[in-house]
């Protein structure tokens, strides 16, 4: 009668599956890419121009940054954390200021006709601007709109505006479009 | 009384690491399917700037990396130290991008082509002229997504 095979024994196997844990404990990399999401012009040359010249001059939130990373909003030499509140003002001009942007009627579902800003920020840099800077001027005017958009949905909802359905979300970017547009940056001037 | 007291005298029997491995494997996998495996080795430094209002890139297959910065010393003797474009595992110049840009199209699916997202990871000391440089290249390539990564900062 043939012997029985012997059990194989199991202990290494532990040492293995370490090894192997080991090894992708060390070549994980979890972080999830996280960023600021904009969406560029379309191309289309030679037509920028003509249409900035359009817009009314109280329309404009005009931000520049020059090569020295300073700030010049509306004509005032202003500092980036100052910079959310001008812009947010600028926006939502709340008593129809004159020097502030027009507003025009507009049907919005949910909220039935709204006066809705032609405001317009026109944000222009120079070509040794810091990209730190150029980033934080970016997040504040992106900021700017995301806190009005905040504190529109909670008057409404009482959510905030990322918890709000598609429809009420359309809604409200109807009220607070974001319009950030970007000159080409100039080279030596200003 | 002496039912209970039977073993007294002998040493306690050593736990058993039979479940060892099942635990071990149990992390294993964990690990495994968690991690992703970083395709490109980046050649720049990289200090990404701070921001608060972040959205996160979930779907990495649609997303086109392209990283801006000063090359890291070892590359400097042969680069220099002014801020360079690396695409994929090389440096390259803006006239690079747009074939760059191409080639990432051609390996997505038809369908998911237009949600492409392009992520510029550039460094906070880079000058803008470069930046606006590549951006004018995406412009003209119709690759309109774009993303600034930046890392989360602590809300003021």
């Amino acid at each position: 009668m043939a012997r029985k095979t012997p059990e194989v024994p199991a202990t290494s196997l532990a040492d293995i599956a370490f090894m192997l844990l080991i090894f992708f404990l060390v070549t994980t990399t979890m972080d999830v890419d996280s960023g600021l999401r904009r969406k560029l012009p379309q191309w289309a040359p030679d037509q920028e121009q003509e249409e900035e010249a359009e817009i009314k001059e109280r329309n404009v939130f005009v931000v520049l940054v020059n090569r020295n990373n300073d700030l010049l909003v509306e004509g005032d030499f202003i500092r980036v954390d100052d910079l959310r509140e001008r812009a947010k003002e600028f926006m939502a001009n709340p008593y129809n200021d004159e020097n502030l942007p027009e507003k025009e009627p507009l049907e919005v579902p949910y909220f039935g006709e709204q006066m809705v800003t032609k405001g317009v920020i026109s944000l222009r840099n120079d070509n040794d601007t810091q990209y730190g800077t150029y980033l934080a001027v970016q997040n504040e005017l992106v900021a700017a709109i995301n806190e009005l958009k905040d504190e529109l949905s909670k008057e409404k909802w009482g959510k905030a505006y990322a918890d709000l359905n598609i429809d009420q979300q359309r809604a409200v970017k109807m009220i607070y479009p974001s319009r950030i547009s970007e000159a080409e940056p100039k080279g030596k001037n200003f | 009384m002496s039912k209970f007291r039977k073993d007294d005298g002998k040493e306690t029997p050593p736990i058993s690491t039979a479940s060892l491995p099942d635990i071990v494997f149990m992390l294993l996998f964990f690990f495994m399917v968690s991690t992703t495996m970083r395709e490109v080795t980046v050649n720049v430094k990289q200090t990404l700037p701070d921001a608060t209002e972040l959205s996160k890139l979930e779907k990495k297959s649609l997303v086109s990396y392209i990283y801006i910065g000063e090359p890291k010393p070892s590359f400097q003797k042969t680069f220099g130290k002014a801020p360079r474009i690396q695409l994929n595992d090389q440096f390259a110049s803006v006239g690079d991008i747009p074939d760059y840009i191409t080639a990432e199209r051609e390996a997505r699916e038809e369908a998911e082509r237009p949600s492409m997202i392009t992520s510029l990871k550039v460094d906070v000391n880079t000058r803008m002229g470069l930046v606006t440089d590549v951006k004018q290249e995406l412009r003209k390539a119709a690759a309109l997504n774009i993303n600034y990564s930046a890392r989360k900062r602590a809300e003021r």
